[in-house]
């Protein structure tokens, strides 16, 4: 019996479905199309179709500002998180150590410890040794609260990893090192940037580390935030609208990035973000 | 296989890193936790249980703890009531949509919480959508307050941002059950409510439980949005905390919440894989 049960058809469990994710776009929607409302972020209809709110938009300086910050905090995540990430991947793949499930642990804590704890344990860190809080600080932050994220993402990647290539490298001669670099490093490829555009959205989306570790320059998110609270404008609605669709492509990219890498052996496979499955792993 | 320096070098300066950037910082919190606030409100390193038991005798904190564990089981029921059946659908009758239908699910999963949180100020606040909505419909003639700033308000918006996270492990697991199991139940005269019942639900059970756990555990830390959509009433533990690391200055008092509230979520997360395992074994 081909297909058998999974071809049944099932509209009530369609309709459900598709109720479900009428629930989980119709605020984004709203949220984009007021942005082109002229009498503001309520009411109904929407009415006055304008352009003005992005006019005001691109003239705003500190919003601007904010954003070039929130791109260098970013940036300099990513690097710390692959840059730990990749190593700990490795030994979490590779080798045993005592404590090992404990460093596991520790280094995924992050990924499911709410970020108020996170960000506070820091914010005492800082304070204890004098270090003023600024953009290094909530870069830290971001930067060791997404080493989980690196570390399942990159973990991933070496699971799908062919050995073989790794071990003809040593019994040619090469050493470790020699065979890291040249064959293990670009075999990670495409996890490592799928990594990093992931990591890259979620460090310009962060704002609950961010909140404690904040010092004079705001990142996006916070000036966001600052702002909710003088009372709100459409601006706002149309830059969320335009960080919105850079989010939605970057995670549209680090999921063709994926699927790439995994499709090729097993297409039916779930593609579910390591970063959640490990946590279950 | 590998040499000790190749050993090391990957082993150590993640070890390093996160035993300076997250286990010292959680040791700081602790000991914060034993501290006071002088009247003159400076940090005296005095070591006593006093914050311990402020917080166990004042009804107040207990009050706040519960009122953010009932949120949190609410937007975990309502997560698991949405996220069920729709991982449910994409691993079984989603068919040749299943990826891009899949897709539509890791987008809101991984987009802005700020984005979406504000997204639902806009639609629930008494000039908003929702409420310029029913007055053009005239079924109601003055804006409804209560739709912003209430427990309500923080449910809705953290059901919104949490189910996507709650689907994934139960889609995860619904993926993993072998197809044959479901067919051979199919063939052997079971209806689908019955193969349902009887062979994909107690499979997908440790999958289900893995996204409670996220959605409950993500909800009780909250504090954005108690503060974005919440107010007074939607106050949650969190809050506090934030509150006493601000205007009300009181760090020791709001370590202990927060290593309390350490505790509580490790203590879940213990409990849930132990479950999940023995559910994943039998």
């Amino acid at each position: 019996m081909k297909g058998g049960f999974q071809s049944r058809r099932a509209p009530l469990l369609g309709a459900y479905a598709f109720l479900v994710y009428a629930f989980l776009y119709f605020p984004i929607i709203v949220l984009v199309v007021y942005s082109f409302n002229g009498f503001g972020v309520g009411g109904f209809p929407p009415a006055n179709w304008t352009l003005d709110w992005y006019r005001q938009l691109f003239t705003d300086g500190a919003l601007w500002d904010a954003v070039l910050n929130s791109v260098i905090v970013a940036a300099v995540a990513v690097a710390i998180a692959l840059g730990l990430g990749l190593p700990a991947a490795l030994a979490l793949d590779r080798t045993d150590f005592p404590g090992k499930a404990l460093f596991r642990r520790l280094v995924l804590l992050p990924l499911i410890l709410p970020g108020i704890i996170t960000g506070l344990s820091l914010l005492m860190l800082f304070v204890a040794v004098g270090m003023k809080l600024s953009l290094v600080t909530i870069t830290l932050g971001h930067g060791t609260a997404l080493i989980s994220v690196a570390t399942t993402e990159i973990f991933a990647g070496l699971q799908k990893l062919e050995r073989a290539q790794e071990e003809a490298s040593l019994d040619l001669g090469a050493n470790h090192w020699k065979t890291f670099w040249r064959v293990t490093l670009p075999n990670l490829r495409v996890s490592l940037i799928a990594a990093g555009l992931l990591i890259f959205t979620l460090s310009l989306d962060e704002i609950a580390v961010s909140f404690f570790l904040i010092g004079r320059d705001n990142t996006l998110p916070l000036e966001i935030w600052s702002r909710l609270r003088r009372g709100i404008t459409p601006e706002i609605n149309a830059i969320s609208t335009l960080i919105l669709f850079f989010s939605i492509g970057m995670i549209l990219l680090w999921y063709r990035l994926r699927t790439r890498l995994q499709g090729a052996k097993e297409s039916a496979a779930p593609l579910v973000p390591a970063s959640i499955e490990g946590e279950t792993a | 296989m590998y040499s000790r320096a190749y050993k090391a070098g990957v082993t150590i300066p993640p070890l390093l890193w996160v035993s300076v950037f997250l286990l010292v910082p959680y040791a700081i919190l602790f000991c914060y936790s034993f501290w006071s606030v002088s009247p003159a409100q400076v940090i005296v390193h005095n070591w006593n249980l006093q914050n311990y038991l402020q917080l166990a005798r004042n009804p107040i904190y207990l009050q706040v703890l519960f009122r953010s564990m009932r949120i949190a089981a609410s937007v975990t029921v309502f997560a698991l009531l949405l996220g069920y059946p729709l991982a449910y659908y994409l691993s079984f009758h989603a068919a040749k949509r299943k990826d891009l239908l899949y897709q539509l699910v890791i987008i809101p999963l991984w987009a802005s919480y700020l984005v979406r949180g504000y997204a639902w100020k806009t639609i629930l606040g008494s000039d908003g959508v929702l409420n310029g909505f029913l007055q053009y419909l005239h079924i109601t003639h003055k804006p409804v307050e209560f739709f912003l700033y209430s427990p309500f308000a923080v449910i809705i918006t953290l059901t919104h941002i949490y189910t996507p996270f709650t689907l994934l492990p139960i889609y995860a697991s619904l993926e993993h059950i072998p197809r044959n199991l479901v067919e051979a139940s199919h063939d052997l005269g079971s209806s689908p409510w019955s193969t349902f019942r009887r062979v994909i639900l107690p499979l997908s059970l440790p999958g289900a439980l893995a996204g409670a756990t996220f959605a409950f555990v993500l909800t009780l830390g909250d504090f954005l949005a108690p503060l974005l959509v919440g107010g007074p009433s939607g106050v949650m533990i969190s809050n506090v905390v934030v509150s006493l690391f601000g205007a009300a200055y009181n760090w020791p008092l709001g370590a202990a919440i927060s290593f309390c509230m350490m505790l509580l979520v490790v203590t879940l997360l213990f409990v849930t894989e132990r479950l999940e395992k023995r559910l994943a074994v039998s």
